[in-house]
């Protein structure tokens, strides 16, 4: 099978002139594929499909087909935006069904011939190509009009679904022209609207998945059954690197619904007709494990050993000037050390998927993240070739990166149980709560240590940044992305720092020694990055005697993006008016500025500490530079939802190891933020008419720093390590 | 066999009592709408309404629900405070991944019941059993207080 291999994509036309990181990707095997996206095509049977993205029906239904997974984030929506946007379809005809795997036609542009959804790039990647497609199916139907009606294809207008020509009074719906309009030729060349022609894109299209999420028919993975199907419930090892010794399957087989046990690589499955059943038989099952080989050091062992890692030069990520000798001759040193736990992702619908072995190939039905690696890997593991595995897309109950992993680990689980039992039955696997937050593939606890070195006249001349944590793309499908020792994505935020310092270090300590599965977190790098640089240079405005906006701007000289941004937060927020204090209360506003995924946000946090320590966040005022605004209540959504999830994270959670065991299992152990914890959120969006750039993530890594730096406003007091310890804030 | 009433319908089910109301909904009936969050009652998204209470699903056994009266998502429109929690949902597209939200909007139903002008603090009380990884709680409560706009 295909080896896999890193391809730098940046030079694609369609990504010139964005900063940042741009992830390639390439299997081989599908080398040829990468060019062969949007092939159209004609079909005259249902109506009228000009391209692999759009399907007119007679009944004038518009469907978009959407090549990215819906896992909260709106992309189904913004996708089916952009495509009736150029076809001027009406809104309230437009339907959105989840793409097939086929990296031949739905590959992911900005990682090449792989198809799959992440680094918030669904919206930026197909821009382009859902504007063609649509401006190819709007110009169809305009010449099957103006065939039909003889006239000149320029005196025709459409609006709304409706192809009309003003002058004789003409009108045909889409449904009525679907059938003639897949008999016209595919046209090489469309016309794209003007931005100030938009109708939909930047003003309100309410998301297409609203109405079936709120009368419980929408279909998630947990929700389908296949006629024969067992469910599969797993006892997993409870180290990393531990395997079956034995185990007795007698009393397990004896609960009632139980129809199998079978070892498997992962562990040993319970099958049975229903969950309920599936679980009592685990409960019921008796595994010895062989913890020889496993995992066994805590997680305060490994912070100990990154400390001390720290204090040694690690790979170098990125060299400004010299730091050394700008820190020799400084007047003063800034120093402070951030510590980062392992994070689990704790999407609300535990893993699961359900796949069918028949004679030509397995069917698989899953909220799919990465159609073409997990292709690949159930080929493989089968003995099938990639384009014989089917995948059947469902809406994902979030995901937050879990769902893209890349070794495909709860789907080859789920293969191994279909192969134990010789593919005589559709499996689900069904993974419970415990199951997915011990499972592994955790956003890295990461150490940092960062010093800063001020001269004479009080000016920032030098920045040194050591960062250590486990690589997440060694071993992934991205693997070529790490270079030199170097991870981008331990490193982005960091070694991206977009202050003007004229000596700048960046080092990196990369442990091989820790096996604990690490994977892309919402936000990936940034989730950490943008917590320690942002919180440090809060830490050095103080040492310094300079308020932190204004620092910034005068460090952002060179990046009015970003300058820009940051002011249109701290204008909405009144960034220096005086907050009211009650007696006995403590309040502080502070802010941070941060780039991912090509898109810029800022947030400035307001917040109150009473005397016993407690924190409320009372007020989060978000502002973002994403490009185009494809769908500015969703880009409202995500930012409103971003700063829960943030808070979350660094209010309460961390996943902790004691002798190798993961020491939480459920919601009170691993506590996500909850609605009374949830301040009030603004958002604010600068115009432009760049291509749009990501918003499922961006909102994420700027809103820690900004709420821990208007806690030291507040109490004078630094919190260097998360999840935040509320107590230490006790006045 | 045990009977359930759920949604105005009657049902026989050949499960074992102990069996939580949550699997015999969604497994034996396939009433899927109601969702497996945690299995203890930390999360509110398996919350099903027993005679107008609202419950966690997945910690009920089967045989507490008997001879009570179920609701679920599935018949949230059917009478006029659950029809406009849903609108009001869907006016302000409070959504994101969409899987808490059948038991949120049950908790919301079930608050709006025993209150028709909830404060934020109301919501909080009653909604903070509910958890939304998406973090839609903004929307969650401005919604709550749109459909009490509504049924004023």
């Amino acid at each position: 099978m295909s080896e896999i291999v890193i391809e730098n994509l940046s030079r694609r036309h369609f990504l010139q002139g964005s900063a940042g990181l741009t992830l390639g990707f390439c299997l081989p095997g599908l080398a040829a594929a990468a060019d062969a996206s949007a092939k159209a095509g004609t079909s005259a049977t249902a109506g009228f499909e000009p391209n692999a993205f759009l399907r007119i029906g007679m009944d004038n239904t518009v469907t978009v087909i959407a090549k990215h997974l819906e896992m909260g984030q709106g992309t189904h929506t913004g996708l089916a935006t952009i495509v009736a946007e150029e076809l001027d379809a009406d809104w309230q005809s437009v339907k959105v069904e989840g793409a097939p795997a086929d990296a031949k036609r739905y590959n992911n542009l900005a990682w090449g011939p792989a198809q799959g959804t992440g680094g918030s790039s669904a919206i930026a990647n197909s821009w382009e190509q859902l504007r063609q497609a649509g401006a190819t199916g709007r110009a169809m139907l305009v010449a099957a009009a103006a065939r039909r009606w003889q006239v000149g294809a320029a005196d025709i207008v459409v609006r709304d679904g409706v192809v009309s020509h003003p002058a004789t009074g003409r009108k045909a719906s889409f449904g009525e022209l679907a059938a003639d309009a897949a008999r016209e030729k595919v046209p090489t060349a469309v016309r794209l609207k003007d931005p100030a022609e938009f109708r939909l894109i930047g003003k309100q299209a309410k998301r297409r998945d609203s109405h079936a999420k709120t009368d419980g028919s929408a279909r998630f993975t947990q929700d389908v059954f296949l006629p024969g199907m067992l469910v599969a419930v797993v006892a997993h090892p409870p180290t990393f690197g531990a395997t079956v010794k034995s185990f007795d399957a007698g009393k397990a087989k004896a609960v009632k619904g139980v129809v199998d046990v079978v070892r498997i690589p992962q562990g040993v499955a319970v099958l049975a007709t229903d969950t309920w059943s599936a679980k009592l038989g685990r409960d019921a099952l008796s595994v010895v494990w062989d913890e020889s080989a496993a995992f066994k050091l805590g997680t305060d062992e490994i912070l100990a050993r990154y400390q001390a890692l720290a204090r040694t030069p690690g790979a170098v990520a990125k060299q400004v000037g010299e730091f050394d000798k700008a820190r020799a001759g400084a007047a003063r040193v800034v120093s402070a050390a951030y510590d980062f736990p392992y994070l689990a992702h704790a999407a609300m619908e535990p893993m699961n998927c359900v796949i069918r072995l028949g004679a030509d190939g397995c069917e698989v039905w899953n909220g799919e993240q990465m159609q073409t690696v997990d292709q690949h890997a159930l080929a493989r593991l089968f003995g099938l070739q990639p384009e014989q595995v089917k995948i059947n897309m469902l809406f994902a109950g979030g995901s937050f990166g879990r769902r893209a992993c890349k070794d495909s680990d709860y789907l080859m689980e789920a293969a191994q149980i279909v192969k134990a039992i010789n593919g005589r039955a559709p499996v689900k696997l069904v993974w419970l709560r415990e199951d997915d937050m011990r499972g592994g593939y955790y956003r890295p606890l990461f150490h940092h240590a960062l010093e800063a070195a001020i001269d004479g006249r009080g000016q920032l001349v030098g920045w040194r940044h050591r960062l250590v944590g486990q690589s997440i793309l060694a071993g992934s499908p991205f693997a070529g992305m790490v270079k030199n020792g170097i991870d981008a994505v331990s490193v982005e935020g960091a070694s991206t720092l977009p202050y003007a310092i004229p000596n700048l270090q960046v080092e990196l300590h990369t442990p091989t020694d820790i096996p604990v599965p690490v994977l892309w977190w919402r936000s990936v790098g940034s989730s950490h990055t943008a917590f320690s640089t942002e919180a440090f240079l809060d830490e050095v405005s103080g040492a310094i005697g300079q308020d932190p906006l204004a620092l910034r701007l005068q460090l952002l000289a060179g990046h009015p993006r970003h300058a820009a941004v940051l002011k249109l937060a701290a204008d909405k927020a009144g960034w220096g008016a005086p907050l009211k204090v009650q007696a006995g209360e403590r309040r502080g506003r502070g802010l941070a500025v941060h780039e991912s995924f090509n898109s810029i946000v800022a947030h400035v946090a307001e917040v109150t500490v009473a005397k016993d320590g407690a924190l409320k966040v009372d007020r989060v005022v978000c502002a973002v530079d994403c490009g185009t605004v494809v769908n500015p209540d969703n880009v409202r959504s995500q930012l409103e939802g971003s700063v829960g999830f943030a808070l979350g994270a660094m209010l309460h959670e961390a996943i902790t190891l004691k002798e190798g065991r993961v020491e939480q299992g459920n919601f009170d152990t691993f506590p996500l933020l909850r609605i009374n914890e949830m301040p009030r959120v603004e958002v604010h969006m600068v115009p432009s008419n760049a291509a749009p750039t990501g918003i499922g993530e961006p909102g994420v890594p700027s809103v820690a720093p900004a709420v821990v730096n208007a806690i030291a406003a507040a109490t004078g007091k630094r919190l260097r390590r998360l999840p935040i310890q509320t107590g230490e804030l006790a006045a | 066999m045990i009977q359930l009433d759920i949604n105005g319908r009657a049902h026989q089910v050949d499960v074992a009592p102990d069996t939580p109301l949550l699997w015999v909904l969604r497994d034996t009936l396939q009433l899927t709408g109601t969702k497996y969050g945690c299995g203890q009652a930390l999360c509110g998204a398996c919350t099903v309404h027993l005679d107008g209470t609202p419950v966690r699903s997945c910690v009920l056994p089967v045989s507490a629900a008997a001879g009570g009266k179920i609701s679920t998502i599935e018949a949230i429109d059917g009478e006029r405070v659950g029809q406009a929690v849903q609108d009001a949902w869907r006016r302000l597209d409070v959504v994101q991944c969409g899987y808490c939200q059948s038991g949120q909007m049950m908790s919301a139903v079930a608050l709006l019941r025993q209150n028709r002008r909830p404060s934020d603090a109301d919501i909080d009380a009653a909604m903070s059993g509910n958890l939304c990884r998406c973090a839609t709680y903004q929307r969650i409560r401005a919604a709550i207080h749109d459909a009490a706009k509504a049924l004023a």
